[in-house]
């Protein structure tokens, strides 16, 4: 059976979340993803699961380690100022090795910034904003049934690699309202949590377990490693398997395209109509799309570079996925930028519209 | 070996099935009686195979070797850990570990947060009037005129630095909260009644009354530049007066 609804992204992020049997969230209000704890308020006690709301979002965050620690699949929220407190527990979080879910509805910043859309947390997301030199894995969703499903996902890929995972939505991802079709998916097999603290005697082997942030010290097995370089050896194959294994983007009308837009989020879906537009006019234009922005499908644009393609980035900021793109051709390919400044109208409520980017498409094809 | 027969009829318990190893701590550091007593109170209890420990950053974290399940991350963080603990499996004792620092300065948002909603978890802290780890810095519960690394002519309100928090009178005025009291180690009698709170604080717990807390005060003899015996004896006649022992909230349910 399925159920087929309009709801909007924020709310998709509940259903996702539900259908992934997410046993507790913890988070504090902020706009634009209000409707995410309001549904979490409504949804989990009726299913005799566990919503808190926290002091703050310092305290969400240290809900969801402790959550986490315990075994349990926990999630939480935020915006912009939000997310910015959130970064010790992200430390943390990747320093324990523990499995658990963010959204991010992206605002406009820096500090209070605006209240609206914008994608200007990107850099901080992908680059991890806390010490230590850790990494998220960041999935960027464009359509309402995309969060869905990319929260189920980052459920797995929390629990697979025992690491955070960040959903990175905006505030137009966020609020648009699509169909969506509310279903349970099956990413296979995941491992066992023998680490998690339950009460020593609830363990099998009666041997208490210690989750910490001193990586590489502390006591034996199941999760030590003989000492602090160790761990960081353990830590960097993680990350790097995650590299090699999870890359995941959308490739649109970019098999015989000359110009390649960049784009994730909402604009990618301007860009979709833009080139769609040019595509009529005959112009050889397609679209790659980031659905992991971390890692970054940096071996895709490596190949069209090496293949003479020239590259168009979208993004509703000053410029931060250019920084990987640029990486990504290392100089074999012209890059060029679009970004918040190409909005609509020059306030929080402008946005960057697919003639805009027609236009851009022209002068550069 | 939980148990030995020491001589006479006096009956030693430890090193038991939780007191696996000694506390860390310097000469006449007094976070391992802290330790001890958890030791033996969740044994008594028959609690100890089912207790999480949240534990604080910090001298008094180092419960942490306990020997039940523990889960440590950030300095003052410790509240809302338990928090998320306790509400996914009830049936786990979770209680915390902090020091005052931990609790009432980085941790006081944590700290205040689970006191309103009334998390039905147990809240310890240690007072030992100033930082230890970090090597003697003022702590919100630095008595006045207490010379610290960071308040080297003695703490002064007039200069800025506010006067002590009282922690556990605080706790008590937070209507979500089941059980608040202060104890010490300066006599066998005080160590025994401290006991006592720690007990009833669980015991809160089990009976899901409400959020339990205890503050201990405790000798931090190095950071003080005093011996062990004179620490002990600078806690009874310039700590106790600033932070009275005793109970300050014991109810059977909150309302």
């Amino acid at each position: 059976m399925t159920d087929r609804m309009l709801v909007q992204g924020n709310e998709a992020v509940g259903w996702g979340a539900l259908a992934a049997e997410c046993d507790g969230f913890f988070g504090y209000p902020i706009t634009p993803q209000n409707e995410i704890p309001e549904f979490f308020a409504r949804e989990m006690p009726k299913r005799g699961r566990v919503f808190v709301q926290s002091q703050s979002e310092t305290g969400a965050i240290m809900m969801l380690y402790g959550g986490a620690a315990a075994g349990f699949r926990v999630m939480t929220s935020t915006s912009g100022p939000g997310w910015s407190l959130m970064q010790e527990g992200m430390s943390h979080l990747a320093a324990a090795e523990l499995p658990c879910v963010v959204v991010l509805v992206q605002r406009g910043g820096p500090g209070q910034g605006s209240i609206r859309h914008a994608q200007m947390d990107y850099r901080c997301v992908t680059r991890t904003g806390g010490s230590g030199g850790y990494r998220n894995i960041v999935l960027a969703p464009a359509s309402v049934q995309e969060t869905h499903d990319l929260v189920q996902l980052a459920f797995y890929l929390a629990d697979k690699y025992s690491n955070p995972v960040v959903v990175l939505s905006d505030g137009v991802m966020g609020l648009v309202a699509e169909t969506l079709e509310v279903k349970k998916l099956d990413f296979g097999p995941l491992p066992e949590k023998p680490w998690a603290v339950k009460g020593r005697d609830n363990h099998k082997d009666k041997v208490r377990r210690y989750v910490h942030t001193y990586p590489g010290s502390g006591p034996p097995p199941p999760r030590g490693y003989a000492n602090y370089v160790r761990w960081l050896e353990h830590i960097g194959e993680k990350y790097q398997e995650a590299t090699d294994r999870e890359v995941r983007y959308e490739s649109y009308r970019a098999d015989d395209a000359r110009l390649l837009l960049v784009a994730y989020g909402y604009v990618s879906r301007v860009c979709k109509e833009a080139i769609d537009n040019a595509r009529a006019e005959g112009r050889k234009v397609g679209l790659i799309r980031p659905v992991t922005v971390w890692p970054f499908p940096s071996k895709v644009i490596k190949e069209k570079a090496d293949e003479g393609c020239r590259f168009l980035v979208v993004e509703d900021s000053l410029g931060q996925m250019v920084d990987d793109v640029q990486m990504s051709v290392l100089g074999r390919a012209e890059v060029n930028f679009m970004g918040l400044l190409s909005r609509h109208i020059p306030t929080d409520a402008g946005m960057i519209l697919p003639g805009r980017v027609l236009e851009e498409i022209r002068r550069l094809s | 070996m939980s148990e030995r027969i020491a001589a006479g009829k006096v009956k030693v318990v430890g090193p038991g099935r939780t007191l696996w190893m000694p506390v860390p701590g310097c000469p006449g550091c007094q976070a391992g009686l802290v330790g001890r007593i958890i030791a033996d109170v969740t044994e008594e209890m028959g609690l100890d195979g089912k207790a999480i420990l949240s534990d604080g950053i910090g001298c008094h974290s180092g419960v942490a070797v306990l020997n039940m399940d523990v889960v440590q991350g950030s300095h003052g963080g410790a509240p809302d850990m338990a928090t998320a603990i306790k509400r996914l499996s009830p049936d786990s004792l979770v209680f915390t570990v902090q020091g005052d620092g931990d609790c009432i300065a980085i941790g006081a948002g944590s700290f205040i947060g689970a006191l309103t909603r009334g998390e039905v978890i147990t809240i310890i802290m240690v007072n030992n009037s100033n930082y230890g780890t970090t090597g003697g810095q003022m702590a919100p519960t630095t008595l006045t005129g207490q010379k610290t690394t960071t308040t080297p002519l003695g703490r002064d309100a007039a200069s800025g630095h506010g006067y002590p928090v009282r922690v556990a009178e605080l706790a008590a005025t937070f209507r979500s909260v089941a059980y608040s009291a202060r104890g010490a180690f300066t006599t066998p009698a005080n160590y025994q009644r401290t006991k006592k709170y720690i007990k009833t604080a669980f015991q809160k717990q089990v009976d899901g009354a409400g959020l339990g807390f205890v503050e201990v005060l405790a000798a931090c003899p190095p950071n003080w530049h005093l011996s062990p015996v004179e620490a002990v004896k600078w806690i009874e006649e310039k700590m106790i007066p600033e932070f009275p022992l005793g109970e300050f909230k014991n109810v059977d349910r909150t309302t």
